[in-house]
């Protein structure tokens, strides 16, 4: 068959992509190279639903940042995902930041971020009474927020599957051509996908993607940021999204109250030449620590549960997006170099990029019946004794804890498995089990005989996150040893 | 929703709750045992190795053989076990009455009640990401007791080559396991000038199979992109990594073994008060803590590195509890602290006049060394010489505390200073 439109990149671009097309009679793909949706970019984001006061409003992202801010109510609403509009704090420790403080102000008011508020010491540590008292001032965004980065991104890809996208995971496309009416798309496991327009939302491999197909030429570099993450009892936990005041080149190191539940600090922001160098370092780790401890002091490395590293797609000699038509092959929209802010900008990007395909000439007729929500997602943590009660009578497994840290159960386990999250990191990422102090350590096998019992994959052949990443290799005695 | 109510109620059936539970069923005390696993035994059931029970049975039992033994105590005496039960949420009722919430597969949302509660859930280990070792986050990284789980209750092998983080016990007891499954184990990582775990368990489980033990070097990077392709160590300098010094260690799997972590998220969520050097609960010598009716004993309250001590202190806070049950439980006034060379001491408050047992782990390697306790006065009031002391091996010693104290201080000397 030969598709509309096949979108390159499950991230949260692609996704967003794939959710707005599927509202329409057109037939689409989404292609994914890694074995689930958001393992990319995307997974190892801070979260943070920007407000849109860090970016000149004559840039594309800015633009995208403000819209995607204003439709997270909504799409929580349809799609259920956790999101906490916590709001934005920006807190300056001397005087000399406040002209920073002020400057982002301005721009915030020109950008026509609504309810900004300039704020003096009190009311600061009126807003966040875990800030030190040391603070000279900053402003508040009421507007900003945190998002689970692999939930919101699993959502939107449900949602469009619900209403008709195929979705393929380990789909890497290493080879496309035009022939005058469609694209083929080669695979690196002999596969071949096509469809009459393109979507490379390839994220970091945006470059190499765009080569392989004959467009154009440009370069991803990718720029890491590290991050720590900090068990739910940390007594550093703010209420807010606590921002420092900005250098040039980063929105800085943050205190994050992720909507999960937990704290997150930092990210960090260096260049890297590999785009699979996701070590955290020594280095890093003291610096955040000793950063985000200059704006709260209660924050301990003893909280410290894990660390990871993300990798932004920056595209070189430019700090914007790049999405637009190729203007060397047709039928083939880049959507490349969505660094910060392309979390809050992505529904808006999704948008942007359905009309830039129906510019490009692509029939978009709205469906007779979309399904806009998607069902609601029980989570025995949020249940009452007696909604949980009620629950077990449905099925029993709703009241089997399976990870005691984030009290999940396995029918949440169950749930992830069967809507095709079967490796241990999607299911972790799907319902947090295996996310909280313990890091694994009790529940990591309960959950591989989970999904070697309900998706029929032998427990040799889990793997963490698909690819090489085996858990097990072998049985007892297959070495030689009884 | 079934409501029981019981009154005792000990969370864990582990080494310490095994060991409680049928101390106060014996007495005729209706005892509830709830426990997460599908089988009594706790972390015992994973420990197919010898060494259970010198003390207790005097018998060298495995782990799961000493936990039937226990388990079997507790149903002869009429405990009731709930297995497959996870406990959410503990508090004390404003009319006193203790209350827990449980959720399991089988019954439901249940809620208990008590008289008296025991905490005896154990600990967890510390994990890779407590510590912040850099480098990247390939499959192949377990702890040593999720890898044991692994191996000896699925029959599953974790890797084909490994290097262990720590020399905690199951670090060392892991290294040997792995060796006998023809699983390389290429070294053991320690950042401290001597072994974490008991000096048995180096002979027994390393020596003997010529396992490297690097003493004074750390992991400083985690190498690997699917799967874990090597380490990184590097020797300490005060402390420090060497960077120049740095070596590399082929290897598909790293297990850490860097310590243990009472697991006190429930108590904490009950109001319970912690002692910052124990992780475990502040408790008097009775084992209670300062909600009145809730007691602690074994690895949640500070941790052993014997089982048989473990059920030894959860058998004495039972015998409490009884007590407490009966109203026969006497004041606990004098604050006990820990001074030179100990980390801590358990309890942190006694009565006059009662024979009570201290607890302690010490902060130094002496072979030769001396208990003192003193009154805040000044007043040296036991003195005991400890032949073998190391940091991975906890002291204990039983005192006649005196009718007239303000406050104990113990503090421990290596011998050549005082003699």
């Amino acid at each position: 068959m030969i598709y509309d439109t096949a979108i390159i990149g499950g991230g949260v671009s692609g996704a967003a992509t794939a959710w707005w097309l599927s509202r329409y009679q057109v037939k689409t793909v989404l292609l994914e190279k890694a074995a689930d949706v958001g393992f990319g970019v995307s997974k190892a984001n801070s979260g943070i639903i920007h407000g849109g006061f860090h970016h000149p409003v004559s840039s594309l992202k800015a633009k995208l940042e403000i819209r995607g801010n204003l439709m997270f109510e909504q799409l929580r609403h349809e799609l259920g995902f956790p999101f906490e509009r916590h709001g934005i704090l920006v807190a300056a420790f001397s005087e000399e930041e406040m002209v920073t403080v002020r400057k982002l102000y301005a721009q915030g008011i020109a950008n026509g971020v609504k309810d900004l508020e300039m704020c003096g010491r009190e009311r600061m540590l009126e807003l966040e009474s875990k800030l030190n008292s040391d603070v000279v001032g900053g402003f508040f965004c009421p507007g900003g927020g945190t998002v689970e980065p692999y939930c919101y991104c699993f959502s939107l890809v449900e949602a469009a599957v619900g209403n008709g996208v195929d979705l393929q995971c380990g789909f890497e496309v290493i080879n496309g051509s035009y022939n005058g009416t469609y694209w083929e798309l080669h695979s690196a496991s002999g596969n071949i996908v096509k469809a009459r327009y393109v979507v490379n939302a390839a994220g970091l491999h945006a470059d190499t993607v765009s080569k392989a197909c004959g467009a154009e030429k440009f370069t991803i570099i990718p720029r890491k940021g590290e991050e720590y993450l900090l068990d739910r009892t940390s007594a550093g936990r703010p209420s807010r999204v606590i921002f420092p005041v900005p250098s040039r080149h980063s929105k800085g190191v943050l205190v994050i109250p992720t909507a999960g539940g937990t704290t997150m600090i930092g990210p960090t922001a260096d260049a890297v030449d590999d785009k699979d160098d996701t070590a955290t370092t020594a280095d890093n780790q003291k610096r955040i620590l000793s950063l985000v401890r200059n704006m709260i002091n209660g924050i301990s490395e003893r909280d410290c549960i894990t660390a990871f590293a993300g990798l932004r797609p920056v595209l070189e000699g430019s700090e914007d997006f790049y999405i637009a038509p190729s203007q060397i092959v047709p039928c083939f929209i880049q959507v490349a170099g969505i660094q910060s802010p392309g979390l809050t900008a992505s529904p808006a990007i999704g948008e942007y990029v359905k009309d830039l395909l129906k510019n490009a000439g692509l029939k978009l007729v709205e469906k007779d019946r979309i399904n806009y929500f998607l069902p609601a997602r029980r989570t025995a943590r949020t249940q009452t004794p007696e909604q949980l009660e009620e629950l077990h009578r449905e099925d029993p497994a709703w009241t089997n804890i399976v990870c005691r840290c984030e009290k999940i159960s396995e029918a949440e386990v169950i749930a992830a498995i069967r809507r095709g999250h079967t490796t241990v990191d999607g299911v972790k990422f799907y319902t947090r089990a295996g996310m909280g102090r313990c890091q694994g350590g009790f529940c990591g096998v309960k959950i591989m005989e989970i999904i070697s019992r309900e998706s029929g994959i032998p427990m040799e052949k889990l793997t963490k996150r698909g690819g090489d990443s085996r858990l097990i290799t072998g049985k007892l005695g297959s070495l030689g040893v009884k | 929703m079934i409501e029981k109510n019981f009154d005792v109620v000990i969370i864990g059936a582990g080494a310490a709750g095994l060991a409680a539970a049928a101390v106060t069923a014996r007495a005729g005390r209706t005892t509830a045992i709830i426990d997460r696993e599908r089988y009594p035994g706790g972390i015992l059931r994973q420990c197919i190795h010898n060494g259970f029970g010198v003390h207790l049975f005097n018998a060298e039992l495995t782990g799961p053989e000493y936990a039937e033994r226990m388990s079997r105590q507790c149903t002869a005496a009429g405990a009731k076990m709930y297995m497959n039960c996870t406990v959410t949420e503990l508090k004390r009722r404003e009319d006193g009455i203790l209350e827990i919430l449980i959720l399991s597969g089988k019954y439901g949302v249940m809620r208990f009640t008590a008289k008296a509660i025991l905490l005896a859930m154990g600990c967890r280990e510390r994990n890779r990401g407590n510590l912040a070792i850099p480098g990247s986050r390939p499959a192949g990284i377990y702890t040593a007791g999720a890898a044991q789980k692994l191996l000896n209750m699925t029959g599953m092998l974790p890797g084909k080559s490994a290097v262990i983080v720590g020399s905690g016990d199951i670090g060392l007891i892991m290294a040997r396991r792995l060796k006998w499954c023809g699983i390389e184990v290429k070294a053991v990582i320690e950042i401290m000038p001597h072994p974490s775990g008991l000096t048995r368990n180096v002979v027994q489980c390393l020596n003997d199979f010529k396992i490297p033990l690097y003493l004074e070097h750390s992991v400083v990077n985690i190498c690997g992109r699917d799967r874990v392709s090597g380490v990184d160590a590097a020797p300490l300098n005060h402390g420090m990594p060497v960077m120049e010094k740095a070596f590399h260690i082929d290897c598909d799997t790293v297990l850490f073994s860097v310590g243990l972590i009472p697991e006190n998220e429930l108590s904490v969520n009950a109001g319970i008060i912690l002692d910052p050097a124990t992780g475990g609960a502040a408790v008097d010598s009775s084992c209670g803590t300062n909600i009145p009716g809730i007691f602690a004993a074994g690895n949640v309250l500070h941790v052993h590195d014997l089982a048989d001590f473990v059920s030894e202190e959860a058998s004495r806070a039972g015998e409490m509890i009884l007590k407490y049950l009966d109203g026969q439980l006497a004041a606990a006034t004098i604050p006990v602290r820990a001074a030179k060379n100990l980390k801590y001491v358990v309890p942190c408050k006694c009565c006059p006049g009662e024979k009570c047992v201290f607890s302690f782990r010490p902060l130094i390697v002496t072979d030769g060394g001396i208990i003192t306790a003193k009154t805040a006065d000044g007043r040296e009031i036991f003195r005991k010489t400890v032949p073998f002391v190391r940091p991975a091996e906890m002291l204990r010693i039983t005192m006649d505390v005196p009718a007239n104290a303000a406050g104990i201080f113990f503090e421990l000397h290596p011998k050549e200073v005082l003699s």
